[in-house]
């Protein structure tokens, strides 16, 4: 009964990071600034951690796609918890036209491969906002998906899924296998300790290339340009009400 | 006073350091009067009056006077360039007063300098021109640590020196500039299995925790900042650069030199202003309990701590919340505890060494009439559980809206808490103010916020007085009229009472040493005589 989880992490530059735009303004500055787990990603792994410690699940995969580095995410995430690791290899120069699609269809072959009974992703990943990943892998797949998981909970038929969504909350119920993504107040992570990072060295972490799983790489989209949003202009000081609302008029917010 | 000719940034100050009363009628002129001899002395002619105060003050050089308050802003400007010099009227004022209840005084100029170098240079600008030096960090003090009583320089260390300059994970330390707070440090390493554990409340610099000696909720386990600083970075008034522990030194212990690092730490921007610290980082604990437990009496809350303290439980966190604040906790965040004194709980260590503590606790606290002991593991229920702890403060501006506290600060053996904490309730009873307390009891540490209307005078003198009360009540106790928070202003008197005159003359010694124009932050910690 015990399931088998793969969970996806994406290495990022840090929340806490001030973005630059590259000089070629096709992208942003990533050389010797500090990178992370994506925080949704994060979210996924300690909930993956949390359904083992329930006895729910008996195995986490932890895949990332990316260069040399996202081993440091890997790692990361077998200190939180998970068993063992798979990276797919991708050089530094490929990284600009390595797109959501491209990974989708990687976790969809690995997922077949691992014969695992949920996917699991962050809802989006905080550098490109796509929010397709998840989505394209469950077409893939043609698996279920519950995404922008809120909580989620174990059923005999498979999952209940609680969902954020604008108007508010959706409860979802799905079989298994089903890939999920979770969404910001699923659970508050665990931060990785000292101990556990030391375990963390010896779990196994194997490697491969896209090719190895038959994903073709090419691009399906192309940036155009990557610019700056405009700089914030002085306000103007007003000398009383009269003044404001002459003002207001001027610029159409009132029409009296 | 009237004062023609003179600029006012360097009349106030020069004036007052000089003897003169702010209500003596002066006319100062201007220019060709200063041949100053070689050691201090200024004449300064009053034109159409008669005197023979004659102004004693450091050498200046033979400017104008009219042009020395311009001459200053130049010469600064020059060092941190013209966009880091700000005389501007929100400026000045957001860095004269802190988040404490004492109106603060704005100072005439601010700084913004982007290296330790540049600190340097200003202070000794500051010196030729004999105006005083107000360190700034983040503002968030309570004691009006950063008010410029005297008028002066503010400088703004943590606006542009905001890195963290090194991490030494195996050495678990750390090396921080002013502008990096506790919280920017904890989620840097958040990945590497450390963290930085003195948590005063406030999103403080860590360098100006060093400069108050800050403590708080962890300090039961981990200490104050006096355990976790291994070195500091000071300029000095007259811009010399020192390392209290040795240049570029980090050991965990040394024998050697005097202890600069401990003369520094709690000088409240008095000494010197520290420019970058040396601090202890420690290992994330592998597990994480909270608990809540309530009882009949303070008395029995004091007693689970006292006990649990004898058998050695490593406690991370012992709070204790009296009725008032529980009370202002249900209301505020809608809880339903009942509204008895509480303590909150935080265990640390290795899973069955949690649970094996928090079982420890648990019998003890039922042994003392403790109520129902609640306790999590998950981080959001942990959160949850401590919610109430975490938005005391605010609970209790809302118990009277628009009201301010006077938060209160004294720390005394822990044998003597009931005792205080019994007399202090009567106190504010009797004076008919609104008191509610938190305290973190394994240091013998608790806090009052009393309440008062910012209009009412009659009632912030009655806090006062309250205040007043309690931290000679702690002095004669055996202990301190201010745990973690400072003396900054409104202490001065108490400290007096705590060390006798000679403690205190040999601490003006040593600030006439370091400080002998008494530049640094004037005002604050000790008069001047």
């Amino acid at each position: 009964m015990a399931l088998k989880v793969l969970v996806g992490c994406k290495r990022v530059i840090d929340y806490a990071v001030k973005i630059r735009i590259k000089p070629d303004k096709l992208g942003v500055v990533t050389e010797g600034v500090k990178h992370s787990m994506n925080p949704f990603d994060e979210i996924a792994v300690e909930e993956a951690v949390r359904m083992k410690e329930a006895k729910l699940v008996n195995e986490i995969i932890v895949v990332s796609c990316g260069p040399a580095q996202a081993m440091e995410t890997i790692r990361t995430a077998l200190a939180m918890g998970a068993d063992r690791g798979i990276h797919v290899e991708i050089p530094l120069g490929q990284m600009d036209t390595f797109q959501p699609l491209h990974v989708s269809k990687v976790l969809a072959k690995l997922a077949e491969k691992e014969k695992v009974d949920i996917v699991m992703l962050g809802k989006l990943a905080i550098d490109d906002d796509a929010n397709q990943t998840a989505q394209m892998t469950a077409s893939l797949l043609d698996w279920p998906q519950g995404v922008f998981a809120s909580k989620i909970d174990k059923t005999d038929a498979g999952l209940e899924i609680i969902r954020e969504v604008d108007g508010g909350l959706e409860t979802i119920r799905t079989t298994l296998p089903a890939v999920l993504s979770a969404d910001l107040r699923l659970n508050e992570p665990r931060y990785a300790t000292l101990p556990n990072i030391m375990k963390a060295k010896k779990k196994k972490v194997v490697k491969m290339k896209p090719a190895d799983l038959g994903v073709d790489m090419a691009p399906r989209i192309q940036v155009v340009s990557v610019e700056d949003p405009p700089v914030r202009e002085a306000g103007q000081t007003v000398s009383d009400v009269d003044d404001l609302v002459a003002k207001l008029k001027d610029k159409g917010f009132s029409s009296a | 006073a009237v004062m023609r000719g003179v600029p006012q940034l360097l009349s106030r100050a020069r004036l007052v350091r000089a003897g003169f009363s702010a209500s003596e009628p002066v006319l100062a002129v201007q220019a060709g009067i200063l041949q100053p001899d070689k050691f201090t002395q200024t004449f300064v002619q009053i034109r159409g009056l008669k005197s023979s105060k004659v102004i004693y003050q450091a050498p200046l050089t033979a400017v104008d006077i009219a042009d020395s308050g311009k001459q200053l802003k130049q010469e600064l400007e020059a060092i941190v360039g013209p966009g880091n010099v700000s005389s501007g009227e929100s400026v000045v004022l957001q860095h004269g007063q802190d988040e404490g209840p004492h109106p603060g005084k704005s100072p005439d100029i601010v700084v913004f300098p982007s290296s330790t170098g540049e600190v340097s240079e200003v202070c000794k600008i500051c010196t030729r021109h004999n105006v005083p030096i107000i360190p700034y960090g983040t503002g968030t003090g309570l004691e009006g640590g950063i008010s410029a009583v005297e008028g002066g320089v503010c400088v703004n260390v943590s606006k542009n020196m905001n890195k963290i300059l090194q991490i030494h994970q195996e050495d678990f330390s750390a090396v921080v500039q002013p502008g990096i707070s506790r919280e920017m440090l904890n989620q840097e390493m958040r990945a590497d299995g450390l963290w930085f554990p003195v948590d005063p409340g406030a999103d403080a610099s860590v360098c100006g925790m060093c400069a108050t000696g800050a403590s708080g909720t962890n300090a039961v386990r981990y200490g104050t900042m006096k355990e976790n600083c291994l070195n500091l970075e000071v300029v000095l008034a007259d811009g010399r650069i020192i390392h209290t522990a040795g240049i570029g030194s980090r050991p965990k212990k040394s024998s050697a030199g005097y202890n600069l690092t401990s003369l520094f730490l709690g000088s409240e921007g008095t000494l010197g202003i520290i420019t970058s610290a040396t601090i202890c980082l420690h290992a994330i604990p592998e597990s994480v309990a909270a608990a809540v437990v309530g009882f009949p009496t303070v008395q029995n809350a004091v007693d689970t701590v006292v006990m649990t303290l004898q058998c050695s439980v490593p406690m991370a966190r012992m709070e204790l919340l009296d009725e008032v604040q529980m009370k202002a906790c249900n209301e505020y965040s809608g809880l339903s505890y009942p509204e008895t004194p509480h303590l909150f709980l935080e265990f640390h260590g290795s899973e069955s060494e949690v649970e094996s503590q928090t079982e420890t606790v648990r019998d003890i606290a039922a042994d003392n009439e403790g109520g129902e002991f609640q306790w999590a593991v998950q981080q959001e229920d942990r959160t949850k559980l401590w919610t109430a702890r975490h938005r005391a403060y605010y609970a209790d501006i809302a118990l009277r809206p628009g009201c301010r506290s006077l938060t209160t600060d004294v720390c005394v053996p822990v044998s003597a808490l009931p005792d205080l904490v019994t007399a202090t309730k009567a106190d504010i009873a009797e004076n008919g103010l609104i008191g509610p307390m938190v305290g973190h009891v394994g240091d013998g540490n608790f806090h009052t916020m009393l309440l008062f209307d910012p209009a009412d005078p009659e009632e912030f003198r009655k806090c006062k007085e309250v205040a007043n009360k309690m931290a000679r009540s702690a002095i004669a106790l055996g202990g301190t009229c201010t745990g973690e928070h400072g003396v900054g202003q409104g202490k001065m008197a108490l400290l007096e009472e705590q060390f006798g005159k000679d403690g205190i003359d040999v601490m003006r010694q040593i600030k006439g040493a370091l400080d002998p124009q008494q530049l640094m932050n004037p005002g604050k910690v000790f008069s001047r005589n």
